[in-house]
């Protein structure tokens, strides 16, 4: 029974073409060529065609210091460090499907998640992204620093790196009130505490007395740098709402332009760094 | 066994916390020979797993704090500091054997020669990619994000602290008021990393790991990562409790501790306990003597140093006035932070100049 069935089939598609041929056939098809304009990528040829002709990866250049590549030397922590600001776009973005920042919501939309999503760590994942990403972006500088990378020509690029260092720890401490949790609003209370004291700025701050206008002080609690963070005299609604722009919005695309800068300049800066 | 943890407690205060963190920074920079052979590095890997094993199975309070999911994080930055501390120093050591034999680093013999990014270098990053995100996935299956109760400003958790990678910062408002601690020190925290490039001018070590080329530009950024910052995270973390009183890490946070606030202005000591005639009323005449110690700090000592010490000269005459000024400045505001915290801990020392007045005290 078996044996003939087999036989059939045998019979049936005696003349078809072979999986080489299958394989063949789309890789010269008009389909597959519109998309890859090169080859295999196993001939020297192909392989700077495959850097080349392919919008992501002609973030790299098309060789590199073998010295650069390996992973003793850079870690890879500048590559992770970015993955994971990508992973955390996406998981951000489908969490914002879920999330209403108002105090009215905020917190229960994340009980929600937990409780309801089927299969939902996608807050898992976005918190221990953002702290992974955090420690990476350290480890990265770290390894900068020691194998003296920031000398010239790279200082400008440091620079930058310092700005996104700063960036990736505003981006997790915005987001780190939008839990609305006990956990979030006093970390946030703690943490920007500090403004009021702001030299001339804050209105707990040394020489904030000094900015007055015929007896009247311009820097006072409804005015200072604290209540415009804040939006507010505390944490409050007005200060979820300004922290989940900051964080959803204006952090971020700081931070992505300039990471593009930061990776454009790597190239421009001569490639991962390698002894002279 | 807990009597073990009663002496740890016992022996570590804020102070001896302090000192055998600089003792441990010191020793990492001298045996470094020692250490980073892997048999060694292995062992010292053994015992502090062990160590933390034993601290969890022992206490309830150390391991109540550390598997709080928001500190789990930290262990992973602890372990990952402490494996490329060890991975960078392995390296550096290496080159500087092969340096001191005349050889180039071992990055030379590779770095002339070029490689395809595709498929040397892309097949690293995919590799790299799927383990990061397999790592994450699991973790994030093993470990639910913390959700407390619903934010209300009616009831304040005691302790409050800051996000852990923060908690440096906070430890800081211990000793210095928060226009300082919270403000001008963080900007010149940022300002000091952006100015490194800038003031190195030594043209060895780039590009290779390297201890020996570069002693004076390593020493003082690992001790601002490694001390200033990474300890006081973990100190932070685990050994401040309620009323932000500093508990040994196997201590229960008892919240009615009660501890003395006797500190005692600059001020006080020298007009009423050196002179013994009283606060003046005038608050500049009152802090005179801390504008002085101040000043001299910041305008006097520079010069003085660079004529005593030798190598500061040397440094001097490399850098130029201007990047010299810049470096010393801002080497002496890192400094400022220890220097108070012992003034603290040997004179309760409250404030240097200190007038509430103008919200100005240092």
């Amino acid at each position: 029974m078996l044996d003939k069935l087999k036989k059939m089939i045998a019979e049936k598609f005696a003349d078809a073409p072979s999986p080489e041929a299958i394989k063949q056939n789309i890789a010269e098809g008009q389909i597959w060529k519109s998309i890859f304009r090169h080859g295999y990528p196993d001939t020297p040829r192909n392989r700077v065609m495959a850097v080349l002709s392919n919008v992501f990866l002609h973030l790299h250049p098309v060789k590199a210091r073998h010295s650069g590549v390996k992973m003793s030397y850079t870690w890879c922590m500048g590559g992770l460090s970015f993955f994971l600001f990508l992973n955390l776009t996406v998981t951000g973005i489908l969490l914002m499907f879920y999330y209403r920042p108002t105090a009215e919501y905020a917190y229960y939309d994340i009980v929600a998640l937990r409780e309801h999503v089927p299969l939902g760590i996608m807050r898992e994942i976005h918190r221990w992204g953002a702290h992974a990403m955090v420690i990476a972006v350290w480890l990265h500088m770290f390894r900068v620093f020691m194998t003296g990378s920031y000398k010239p020509p790279r200082e400008f690029n440091w620079v930058i790196g310092v700005v996104l260092l700063v960036l990736t720890l505003l981006l997790s401490f915005t987001g780190y009130l939008l839990p609305w949790d006990q956990l979030a609003m006093w970390a946030i209370t703690v943490g920007t505490n500090m403004a009021r004291a702001t030299p001339f700025m804050g209105y707990e701050g040394p020489g904030a007395s000094m900015i007055q206008i015929g007896g009247v002080h311009l820097v006072h609690g409804g005015s200072d740098i604290h209540f415009a963070l804040l939006g507010g005299h505390f944490v409050s609604e007005a200060t979820l709402i300004r922290f989940y722009v900051l964080h959803c919005v204006f952090v971020p695309i700081v931070a992505a332009t300039l990471m593009a800068v930061h990776f454009w300049r790597v190239r421009k800066d001569g490639g991962i760094s390698g002894p002279l | 066994m807990h009597y073990i943890l009663d002496a740890i407690d016992f022996v570590l205060q804020p102070w001896s916390y302090f000192i055998f963190s600089v003792i441990g920074f010191w020793a990492m920079i001298k045996y470094r020979e020692k250490w980073t052979e892997p048999d060694f590095a292995v062992k010292i890997l053994w015992v502090s797993i062990g160590f933390i094993i034993f601290s969890m199975v022992y206490s309830t309070h150390f391991r109540d704090i550390a598997t709080l999911p928001d500190n789990v994080p930290i262990f992973l930055m602890v372990y990952g500091v402490g494996f490329f501390t060890w991975l960078s120093f392995r390296q550096a050591v290496v080159n500087d054997r092969r340096i001191a034999q005349g050889q180039p680093p071992v990055e030379k013999e590779t770095s002339d020669k070029k490689v395809y990014v595709w498929p040397d270098l892309v097949y690293i990053e995919f590799i790299a990619t799927i383990i990061g995100g397999v790592v994450l996935l699991i973790w994030s299956l093993c470990l639910h994000a913390p959700l407390e109760e619903a934010a209300t400003p009616a009831w304040t958790p005691n302790p409050s602290k800051a996000p852990w990678y923060f908690l440096g910062l906070q430890e800081m408002l211990v000793y210095y008021d928060p226009w300082l601690a919270g403000v001008v020190f963080p900007t010149l925290i940022i300002i000091g990393l952006m100015a490194i490039p800038y003031i190195d001018k030594n043209p060895k070590g780039s590009g290779y790991y390297t201890f020996n080329e570069r002693p004076f530009a390593i020493v003082p950024f690992l001790f601002g990562f490694f001390i200033l910052w990474v300890t006081l995270i973990f100190l932070g973390t685990f050994m401040r409790g309620p009323g932000w009183n500093f508990f040994g890490p196997y201590e229960n946070w008892d919240p009615h501790k009660v501890v003395v606030l006797n500190n005692v202005n600059l001020s006080e000591y020298v007009w009423v306990r050196i002179l013994g005639i009283g606060l003046p009323t005038n608050w500049f005449l009152r802090e005179i003597w801390g504008f002085l110690v101040i000043g001299f700090y910041l305008i006097g000592l520079p010069p003085l140093l660079t004529k005593k010490v030798p190598v500061l000269q040397e440094l001097l005459e490399k850098l130029g006035v201007v990047r010299y000024g810049v470096l010393m400045f801002l080497m002496l505001l890192m400094a400022a932070l220890p220097i108070k915290m012992v003034l603290r801990w040997v004179f309760n020392l409250k404030y240097i100049v200190g007038i509430p007045e103008f919200f100005f005290n240092i």
